[in-house]
């Protein structure tokens, strides 16, 4: 039996093939070890994903608790920098990119007519990959001399030189979840390249799949990078090599190059499989075609360019000549062209449709008005002369939320809600995700919003303490946090009543919504367009001017 | 629509890039210190001796400070034997640096230089520094170690002052000290 999948080719089936082709799950909990169905690995990851960000948000709990007061209450500054680094580390490994694998290997397939993805086993492996990844990365909180407390950066010397001893268990996890994104990559392109239904153009795949191709290239270019560092750090620290040390005649400085060459992609992997959900919750729930299809994917094209000549613009402060500032710094600006023409066409959208708020929509339309203000502090810290103030503080901390909380995390959330019913079989209760998006708009802002004032006065952030003055606006973070914290317990209730019942939803639920995957049922039976549809215009033989080809 | 590449050639295709990415993470080293080199950033001056001479110029003159620091768990006592050194640019400077070993056991330092401001580091010669060996002194020893210097004529006008920073690394674990009568 084949481990690939072959385009037009009906997927061979288990070995059970007796039970027929239409043969649901198979029984028990080796059903979800051995599974290598799209869906199951899916869920998988979303599960995963979900429980990831529960731990790094109690992190930051942890953090907010800390930090609700001035003075030391709570925890010792050592344990509060392993929080730091590992709320850090843990959301954006273990919750934010598994989100975005588990939602392309739930709905990839279903958006182009592919039976499952490309390469079902190695699926299953690089998810199984997650979990050993984690354990290992958790499991240094317990160790002697702690956990990774040098941020989530790990700058050496912090993470070579001056690193606790489970240091070496950090790189091992570093380098395991590193793999399984490469392959998760890898997949996802050969899925998207060959296995689209006949008659699906590039040209005619849904945003969330074109952002996906270019995320899994950022991928492939830049987790052996990190891979790279980090391998680095491992010989520096055991076999007496000196990348990082200058006594060796290695640089520190270097370390900061290589990592932000990774870092920066990073950033934007992070983002655009949300751009690309966005794009088709938007037009669903505006009752109109997406607003500049084809400006949308060059912009997206542009953005990932764009993300590998900016990096040093994290590094104004280690003393680049003037000439790389200068170059950093407009590099960075461009950025916000082709991510302006995305906001363009997201408003343009909207402009004039039929619109209602639906939660997946009212998740969508904080994502557009808030990941622009994130942009806008990030134009801020682009302009370097300005980052010598804002650099390592609190506007900084302020920045990268509001570009990942309502840009990645609401992206997903909106994801999952316009999905749900897809998944479930039901809808889910809409006055519950209405109050769980209220409630987290306002818990968010309230938590990031004040982080803005107290950068700009001065406050450092990665420090358990603080001065008086940032007393007030660092208790109302703190309450924002909580309120946030504590509604996404509530956001997992939403979810599990969804799962065990509610209105049974139609096969498309929304009636502006538009693509392959509301063509099949709800839930979506366990196995999917084992016969590709066929998305050729049909009528072929009497095209003549004037007649519309159909999508 | 054209033909899609089968499926193993695809996924050999982009394992390739994955191994080109990961060997290019490594090449960012040299990368870095040729570009470091050949643009004098960074504040990092070249390793090499110098081994030119200048006409001076006798027109202006240029402050040279001296910092002498250790690095953390390295006890040496270590400083330059003036704090500064005023001189024409294409003039030769020599200063002294003193160290000494006040434990009770030999060890090996490594002093690594650094220049600000940074664009400056192009325009410093070394012809001769301590900095290009390592130093091994046995307990209590005490040695004077010369740096000499040329300040490069095409030095930017605008750059009236500069600093030479030795920091001083304790590498007897990576290179063990001889015994006193091997070195």
């Amino acid at each position: 039996m084949s481990a690939v999948i072959e385009p037009g080719r009906v997927e061979p089936g288990h070995v059970e093939q007796a039970h027929g082709d239409h043969h649901g799950p198979a029984k028990g909990l080796m059903r979800w070890v051995l599974t290598t169905n799209h869906k199951d690995i899916g869920s998988m990851y979303l599960w995963f994903s979900f429980c990831a960000f529960l731990l790094g948000g109690s992190m930051a709990m942890v953090i907010r608790a800390e930090l609700f007061q001035p003075g030391l209450q709570i925890v010792q500054p050592e344990f509060f920098n392993q929080m730091t680094t590992m709320h850090g580390l843990i959301m954006v490994f273990g919750a934010v990119m598994p989100a975005f694998v588990g939602l392309a290997n739930w709905m990839i397939p279903l958006m182009i007519g592919a039976p499952d993805m490309a390469l079902p086993r190695m699926n299953n492996f690089s998810f199984w990959l997650l979990p050993a990844a984690f354990g290992l990365l958790v499991s240094t909180l317990f160790m002697e001399g702690g956990g990774p407390n040098f941020g989530w950066t790990f700058y050496a010397p912090l993470s070579t030189t001056y690193a606790p001893e489970s240091v070496t268990f950090f790189i091992f996890a570093i380098h395991l979840m590193g793999i399984s994104s490469i392959m998760g990559a890898i997949n996802v392109i050969a899925t998207i390249l060959n296995l689209r239904a006949p008659g699906m153009t590039l040209m005619k795949m849904p945003l969330f799949v074109w952002t996906w191709l270019i995320t899994a290239f950022l991928l492939i270019a830049v987790m052996p990078v990190l891979a790279g560092v980090v391998t680095m750090m491992l010989m520096d620290i055991h076999f007496g090599t000196s990348f990082f040390s200058a006594a060796g005649g290695g640089d520190p400085v270097l370390f900061q190059h290589v990592f932000w060459f990774f870092g920066h992609p990073e950033v934007y992997i992070m983002i655009l499989p949300a751009f690309g959900a966005v794009s088709s919750i938007i037009p669903a729930f505006s009752r109109k075609p997406l607003f500049g299809y084809t400006s949308m994917v060059y912009a997206t094209a542009a953005i990932a360019f764009l993300s590998f000549i900016v990096w040093a613009h994290h590094m104004f402060v280690v003393g680049i000549p003037l000439v790389g500032e200068l170059f950093f710094m407009y590099a960075t600006m461009l950025i916000a062209v082709p991510t302006g023409v995305k906001v363009f066409n997201w408003v343009s959208t909207m402009w004039q449709g039929s619109l209602s708020f639906e939660t997946p929509m009212l998740f969508a339309v904080a994502f557009v008005i808030l990941f622009t203000i994130g942009g806008f502090s990030g134009l801020m810290l682009a302009i370097a002369p300005a980052d010598f103030q804002y650099h390592d503080t609190y506007f900084v901390v302020a920045h990268f939320h509001y570009v990942l909380v309502p840009g990645a995390i609401f992206g997903i959330f909106a994801s999952a809600y316009y999905w749900l019913p897809k998944w479930t079989g039901h809808m889910y209760d809409e006055t519950l995700g209405k109050l769980h998006f209220w409630l987290s708009f306002v818990g968010m802002n309230m938590a990031f919003f004040p982080m803005h004032f107290v950068g700009l006065a001065g406050m450092p952030r990665r420090i358990p303490d603080y001065n008086l003055q940032f007393a007030d606006f660092n208790m109302i973070s703190s309450i924002g946090a909580f309120t946030f914290g504590a509604t996404q317990i509530f956001f997992l209730f939403i979810v599990i009543k969804c799962i065990r019942g509610g209105k049974p939803a139609p096969a498309k639920p929304w009636d502006g919504a538009e693509g392959l995957e509301w063509t099949i049922p709800s839930p979506a039976p366990y196995h999917t367009f084992q016969v590709p549809p066929d998305m050729n215009p049909v009528h072929e033989h009497r095209k003549g001017p004037g007649d519309e080809v159909l999508p | 629509m054209s033909e899609p590449i089968p499926t193993r050639r695809l996924i050999g295709r982009l394992l390739v890039l994955v191994v080109a990415m990961f060997a290019f993470g490594f090449a960012l080293v040299p990368l870095y210190d040729v570009m470091c080199d050949a643009f004098g950033i960074n504040g990092k001056p070249s390793g090499n001796a110098y081994q030119g001479s200048q006409v001076v110029d006798e027109a202006r003159q240029v402050r040279v400070q001296f910092l002498a620091t250790n690095s953390a768990d390295m006890g040496w006592e270590f400083h330059p034997k003036a704090d500064e050194l005023v001189l024409s640019p294409g003039a030769v400077g020599e200063m002294l640096f003193v160290a000494r070993n006040p434990s009770d056991r030999p060890m090996t330092a490594q002093a690594i230089p650094s220049i600000a401001p940074s664009e400056a580091a192009a325009y410093f010669h070394k012809t001769e520094c301590f900095c290009f060996t390592q130093q091994m002194l046995q307990p209590g020893e005490r040695i004077e170690m010369p740096v000499r210097f040329i300040v490069d004529r095409d030095l930017p006008r605008d750059v009236h002052h500069l600093t030479l920073a030795y920091t001083l690394f304790d590498i007897t674990a990576r290179k063990p000290p001889v015994a006193l009568n091997g070195g």
